[in-house]
């Protein structure tokens, strides 16, 4: 094992001890069926409220913070786009100074920054980097809802290959995103950190666990959430969480957790065809049966590469079994 | 002051900061609907999983058992009728 | 008991910042301003400053690691020079609007193009407007004593602003000179800890850096003004305090050479040091020449410096930048819109000088007097000592 982890303080959720916690109010202006601010409101149920948040310049931050009201309940600090993990790291600094200096009330607060997928795989990337590397004890979450929708859907590194967006159309040259999305869940896992996860909010208490063993553990956890934007994937209000399971269902979108760099892999062993997944969405539809073919042979081979990492990671006694 | 301003400048906060938490829910998004939800409680099974997939936090678990959206901020989206398990909650045109 | 050393002006300002009691310092590399995180990182690691050192992997992360630490009521110090200021440009008016209290020490340097890790003041010249304190250092005692009141300025309540102090990179940073440190007991009295007025805070949870809507952007953007602008007096009473406890004055506009001098030199940073040589050794020749420097560029100390040069009729206003375009230099721009209708406003001659770490001699100073009583400068603005085949 690379690391030790200690998972001693994870508390569990289960169906039945489900936090009502509102750390985001109603009143926010998300759209409707936003599935990104559901997710960040998971995360904040299995936080709770001893937490400050960063949250980078984004949807979430434009929709829970127009002057004069804030849909926050919990301390909250927005200062841009490329930076929260950076922002993240000078308050876990100054709490953890303030409180060997005695100067904290009360037990030393999560911190929990937010960003999404363009503030996560592309701007912020390098800040995300360092504040992981330095090893601050912090929570970072992506919310991925695959391209800038802030700005109107342009397509960033995390968009999945094929979809249309408006700096990715498709047309007699261009298929859509030309490339494949993004891995950033490895590049996090890449710096050793204590603990990676994906999640889906479809998996919600899936989801709020991965959450509470990221706070429980000390030092930098990431946890990437898949958040589908229906304003933006051209999807019915209603169906985000449908196609948010659906995700997991056709491996496009496989749920793991990388613990002290072992990877643990939950299995799904009678995958949907990748097409269900992709028929439903406008940003899709354009798609022929070779490119659909093609994302499938991709989509399988990815989830081959790491049920073989998973694999890898078996108990220590069988390592030593060569 | 100018009517193009919500407030003069000394009357900030520090930074401009907001001090009252959750006071966005002052803003009632509940108009931006044009599909109300309604709980059928004879399929109902007092799951809530309603609750916990609804993007606006605004399920709630009543005295009754029954779980039931705050029509203030609920914007119609339809998660919670199409993912109720027992089709307990079916989305219509609001009388208003 | 006060003990004097002598010892290079980084490390003296890095003892300033482990005197203050920096609780998060966080610092990325660059030339000429690595010695003062060096020697703070050092500090931390033998225990003698008890803070947190976040040694983070660029300076726009510097800023944004010191904005999450002063928002969460830590005292903090950050260092840079030129390239650095540039890339945290995005962060500095953001850091003012949030009212964050952080102490920036800023080597200056020119800005790349072609890179030159010389000294001039491109980079802070480039940074004018983000709202902070900013005030500039002649030598290394100066440079002790004002960053101590940097963190008493900054953190005061009726200021909470963020301050850089300048010192000129090479000419000062690395130059070894006396320099007297108080007792931390007398530094104790005169600068308590950080008392932050709001803080991130689960028990009393604000929403820091909202959506400026147009209904509240201006009014924000006028609180940091009016905040800066307010600085100026407590700036004054710091200075005057530190005064009375340790005995060395800085004011925010400082005068020598000959009282009443019709010609006055206008400067800011160390290149004044050779400027005052070169005054004194025209004042002993019979020369009817002074000098003006500028300790506090914002705000603007405007009653002082009129005061300063009241019966002057020529200032030679010496830029250590260029505005490529504009009229004139900044230094240069600022007071003519500072004499703007007055009567008896005193003719400015702009000289720019000493551009990317250019040398500018104590004799130099003696033409560019002479240039100018002669009427030799002719333009708005005059580039000092560049070869030309014109």
């Amino acid at each position: 094992m690379l690391n030790e982890v200690d998972l001693s303080k994870y508390e569990k959720i289960t169906a039945k001890t489900i936090p009502t916690e509102k750390g985001i109010s109603s009143g926010h202006r998300a759209c409707q069926g936003c599935v990104e601010i559901l997710a960040m409101g998971m995360v904040m149920k299995a936080v709770g409220r001893n937490v400050i948040v960063a949250n980078a310049t984004g949807c979430m931050e434009i929709v829970t913070s127009p002057f004069p009201q804030t849909a926050w309940n919990v301390p909250w600090m927005h200062v841009a786009f490329e930076n929260t993990s950076a922002v993240a790291s000078g308050i876990e600094a100054a709490l953890k100074i303030r409180e060997k200096h005695g100067k904290l009330k009360g037990e030393r607060p999560k911190v929990l920054a937010f960003g999404g997928d363009g503030a996560t795989a592309d701007i912020g990337l390098q800040a995300l980097s360092g504040a992981l590397e330095r090893g601050h004890d912090f929570t970072y979450v992506c919310l991925d809802n695959e391209a800038y929708m802030n700005t109107g859907i342009q397509r960033s590194s995390s968009t999945p290959y094929g979809a249309m967006t408006t700096t990715s159309p498709p047309g007699s040259n261009s298929i859509g995103q030309s490339t494949w999305k993004k891995n950033v869940p490895a590049i996090a896992a890449a710096h050793n950190i204590p603990y990676v996860a994906t999640a889906s909010p479809g998996n919600y208490l899936d989801l709020m666990n991965k959450v509470r063993k990221a706070i429980a553990i000390d030092g930098p956890a990431y946890i990437h959430i898949y958040a589908v934007c229906p304003t933006g994937w051209g999807i019915k209000s209603e169906k985000g969480i449908e196609l948010s399971k659906l995700a997991v269902k056709t491996n496009v979108f496989p749920l793991y957790e990388v613990i002290g760099g072992k990877y643990i892999l939950k299995e799904n062993k009678n995958p949907k065809p990748v097409v269900d997944y992709l028929k439903i969405q406008r940003r899709f539809r354009h798609l022929s049966e070779t490119d659909v073919e093609y994302i499938q042979k991709r989509v399988d081979a990815e989830y081959a590469h790491l049920a073989a990492m998973a694999s890898c990671a078996a108990p220590e006694e069988e390592e030593n079994d060569e | 002051m100018s009517a193009k301003a919500l407030m003069a400048w000394q009357d900030l906060a520090l930074g401009t900061a907001i001090c009252e938490p959750g006071s966005a829910a002052k803003l009632k998004t509940g108009d931006w609907r044009s599909m109300a939800p309604s709980l059928d409680e004879e399929k109902c099974i007092q799951c809530g999983i309603c609750l916990i997939l609804c993007p606006e936090f605004c399920i709630s678990e009543h005295d009754d058992g029954f779980f039931r959206p705050d029509y203030d901020y609920c914007k119609g989206c339809g998660i919670c009728a199409n993912e109720c398990p027992k089709d307990a909650i079916t989305m219509g045109r609001e009388e208003k | 008991m006060a003990k004097r050393v002598g010892l290079e002006v980084s490390l003296a300002v890095a003892d300033a910042v482990k005197m203050s009691k920096a609780e998060v310092v966080s610092a990325y590399p660059i030339t000429p301003q690595t010695h003062i995180v060096e020697e703070l990182s050092h500090f931390v690691a033998n225990g003698e400053l008890d803070a947190a050192f976040i040694p983070v992997e660029s300076e726009h992360s510097a800023m944004s690691a010191a904005m999450g630490s002063a928002a969460t009521g830590a005292r903090t110090y950050t260092a840079t020079s030129s390239q650095g200021l540039a890339l945290m440009n995005e962060m500095l008016p953001i850091a003012s609007a949030m009212r964050l209290p952080i102490v920036m020490t800023i080597a200056n340097r020119s800005l790349s193009g072609p890179i030159s890790i010389w000294n001039d003041h491109s980079d802070i010249m480039s940074i004018r407007d983000v709202g902070w304190v900013q005030i500039f250092v002649e030598n290394g005692q100066e440079a002790f004593d004002i960053s101590v009141c940097a963190f008493k300025i900054a953190e005061d309540h009726r200021v909470l602003l963020p301050m850089g102090v300048n010192m000129d990179g090479f000419m000062l940073s690395h130059m070894i000179e006396p320099v007297e440190f108080p007792d931390q007991s007398d530094i104790d009295d005169f600068l308590p800890g950080f008392t932050a007025k709001m803080i991130l805070d689960p028990a009393e949870p604000v929403t820091m850096g909202p959506v400026g809507v147009p209904e509240v952007y201006m009014e924000a953007k006028v609180q940091c003004e009016q905040a800066l602008i307010n600085s100026k007096p407590v700036v004054k009473e710091v200075l005057d305090g530190f005064a009375a406890k340790f005995g060395r004055q800085y004011n925010l506009v400082e005068t020598n050479g000959k009282e009443g001098a019709k010609t006055l030199f206008v400067t800011m940073g160390s290149l004044g040091e050779t400027v005052m040589t070169s005054v004194d050794e025209m004042n002993a020749d019979g020369k009817d020449v002074g000098q003006v420097r500028i300790r506090l560029w914002r705000p603007f100390p405007q009653e002082e410096f009129l005061a300063a040069v009241k019966g002057a009729d020529k200032l030679i206003v010496l830029d250590r930048a260029l505005s490529p375009g504009g009229v004139r230099g900044p230094v240069a721009s600022e007071l003519a819109s500072l004499f703007h209708g007055q009567a008896d406003a005193p003719e400015i001659v702009n000289v720019v000088a000493g551009l990317g770490g250019r040398d500018v001699s104590v004799d130099e100073f003696k033409e560019i007097y002479e240039t100018a009583q002669s009427g030799g400068f002719k333009d708005a603005y005059t580039v000092w000592g560049v070869m030309s085949n014109a």
